[in-house]
């Protein structure tokens, strides 16, 4: 069981049943200077999808909601990153996104600090021992990516 | 004594003797034995079919229909041979009637790449119903959009039957096909094929039937059924992957223009003209999957041995047992409850996700599948944007019924 319990974490199981941020952004609309970025993200594979609502100045991820349906990993990972993106310059953002690729998929023994600097994000380092479940936790990041390059195309897992 | 005898003969299906055929079911993943339910995506394969392939390799193989030589020529008669076996399986009349393909994708491709796109106009109409695997509905969707034709769909009720006399409704003098499925991978559902059959005949329609799910499952009989089309794939029934039949009746296969153009198709080529072989050699373009379709003659050797009544009943039982003790299983919702079934258990559980029940039941040693299963429009159909599947075939018992509720108490452990 042990591997089990690396990977659902009560941090992750707390966040599936009660995701952070979850809902539309819109109604109280962009702030002043702001707009409200959105994208699709789809994980073909076993049939995840949500969708990321961003409120950005361009330099500041201002607020973070999404909404949608998916496994245990990927609703735990979006309501995790929501949480740890929010308020955050996007440079930083963009750091986390890295540095938590790195810890899912990377060496781990070259992978340095990362884990370090991720917080709570590094809950998600059970992920590694299921290969099939890394797109589960990628899902909401890509999918960020995607909001915030502003594409028409949805982020896929594939 | 003779009484004795017969009634072990009738009921004659030994699991345990079965089980010890197939190699794979030794295997103890995370050092639990194997329960493997997932043969819906693809089956274990028996010692015999392995052993036929290595022994062609070692003792018979060469290019078919092409050499003088001795190699060639063993090579030849054993693949003919095997045509001859799976049109036996299959209940067709003449082994001619039989196109070695690379599965029941490729087969419905090639009938709606060469039936399809000579009788299939603008205006006209494809019928099949929601439970369709997409292999059973993109093939009709490329070949409706090239024709300016229509694909319509026969809706299925909550059970997951589909509904007779809707799919009569709709059908018309346009309707120029109805391809479904025998027996639906997502849901298990038994169509009532000679329902089917005799409501689209009665006005002159053709029926493909998608036997995919069904093959591995029941005794088949295509030309008393008297569809025009029937496809299976090897890998699904025991068999190598990659190779597959697709039945057709003699007078259509005759008529249809080639699928693929190549090698072993032909009778004559010029650069003015090529003249084409007789079915089924006019389908089968380069050198098939000699192999593959020697090993799958071999697997169903297998299967006539065993009796696929036999194999029917026992999986009967099996699957009427299974479904009452996933039923006593708190939160969890059967997705196909239909009158008929066969294999297939699909469910939900409430509050965790299909993804999620999937990998604990794997550390589990359980092997189940999990997502849409190729059947997005069920999914739908039902509001699910996936379920767990656990499918059953002729090796598995109760005990692996028991491990896998077993097993979903574990799933309720971790998620409360």
């Amino acid at each position: 069981m042990s591997e089990l319990q690396d990977l659902y974490q009560e941090v992750i199981l707390d966040h599936n049943k009660k995701p952070r941020n979850f809902g539309r952004l819109e109604g109280n609309g962009p702030r002043e200077g702001g707009r409200v970025l959105h994208a699709d993200g789809h994980n073909p594979l076993c049939g995840d999808r949500l969708t990321l609502y961003v409120d950005t100045d361009g330099e500041t991820i201002r607020d973070i909601r999404f909404e949608g349906s998916g496994c245990a990993i990927s609703k735990a990972s979006a309501s995790l990153m929501t949480e740890a993106v929010k308020g955050k310059p996007l440079a930083e953002s963009e750091k986390l996104y890295r540095g938590f690729h790195e810890l899912l998929t990377g060496d781990p023994s070259v992978r340095g600090k990362a884990g370090a600097e991720l917080g709570k994000l590094a809950v998600f380092e059970g992920v590694r021992e299921f290969p099939v479940r890394v797109k589960c936790a990628t899902l909401a990041w890509h999918t960020l990516q995607a909001a915030l390059a502003g594409g028409e195309e949805p982020a896929t897992t594939e | 004594m003779v009484l004795a005898q017969q009634k072990t003969v009738k009921s004659g299906f030994d699991v345990d003797s079965v089980r010890r055929d197939f190699p794979a079911l030794r295997l103890e993943p995370y050092g639990k034995p194997l329960v493997y339910l997932d043969s819906a995506a693809s089956a274990q394969k028996p010692e015999v079919m392995i052993k036929a392939e290595a022994r062609c390799y070692r003792e018979s193989y060469a290019n078919v229909h092409r050499g003088v030589h001795y190699l060639s020529a063993k090579a030849t008669v054993a693949y003919e041979e095997a045509r001859r076996k799976v049109a036996g399986f299959l209940g067709a009349a003449d082994p001619n009637e039989i196109v070695f393909v690379r599965g029941t994708t490729e087969a419905i491709n090639l009938v709606a790449s060469s039936y399809g796109r000579r009788h299939v106009g603008e205006g006209d109409e494809v019928l099949v119903t929601t439970m369709e695997h997409h292999s059973n509905i993109v093939p009709w969707q490329l070949l409706c959009e090239e024709k300016g034709a229509k694909l319509k769909v026969a809706p299925i009720d909550d059970r997951g039957d589909v509904i007779l006399e809707e799919m009569e409704a709709l059908l018309s003098e346009r309707t120029k096909l109805v391809a479904t499925v025998h027996v639906s991978n997502a849901l298990g559902t038994v169509n009532p094929v000679e329902r089917i059959v005799e409501l689209a005949h009665a006005r002159g329609i053709p029926v493909l039937l998608d036997g995919a799910q069904a093959a591995p499952h029941m005794p088949l009989a295509v030309a008393a059924l008297g569809c025009d089309f029937y496809t299976m794939s090897g890998h699904k029934a025991f068999g190598p992957s990659g190779i597959g039949a697709l039945y057709g009746r003699k007078e259509l296969l005759d008529a249809m223009p080639p699928y693929q153009g190549g090698g072993e198709m032909i009778r004559t080529v010029t650069f003015e003209k090529s003249e084409f072989a007789p079915s089924p050699a006019k389908f089968e373009a380069g050198t098939p999957n000699i192999v593959g379709a020697i090993a799958l003659g071999a697997t169903v050797d297998y299967l006539e041995a065993l009796g696929m009544h036999r194999v029917e009943a026992y999986e009967r039982e099996l699957l009427a047992y299974g479904t009452e003790a996933l039923e006593s299983v708190s939160g969890l919702r059967l997705i196909g409850t239909a009158r008929h079934k066969a294999s297939v258990l699909s469910f939900v559980l409430d509050g965790v996700h299909p993804h999620d029940i999937g990998t604990i039941l794997d550390r589990e040693g359980v092997a189940i599948r999990t997502g849409h299963h190729c059947a997005q429009p069920v999914m739908d159909r039902y509001g699910v944007p996936a379920t767990a599947r656990a499918s059953l075939a002729l090796y598995n018992t109760r005990s692996d019924i028991d491990r896998l509720v077993e097993a979903l108490g574990k799933v309720r452990e971790v998620f409360g």
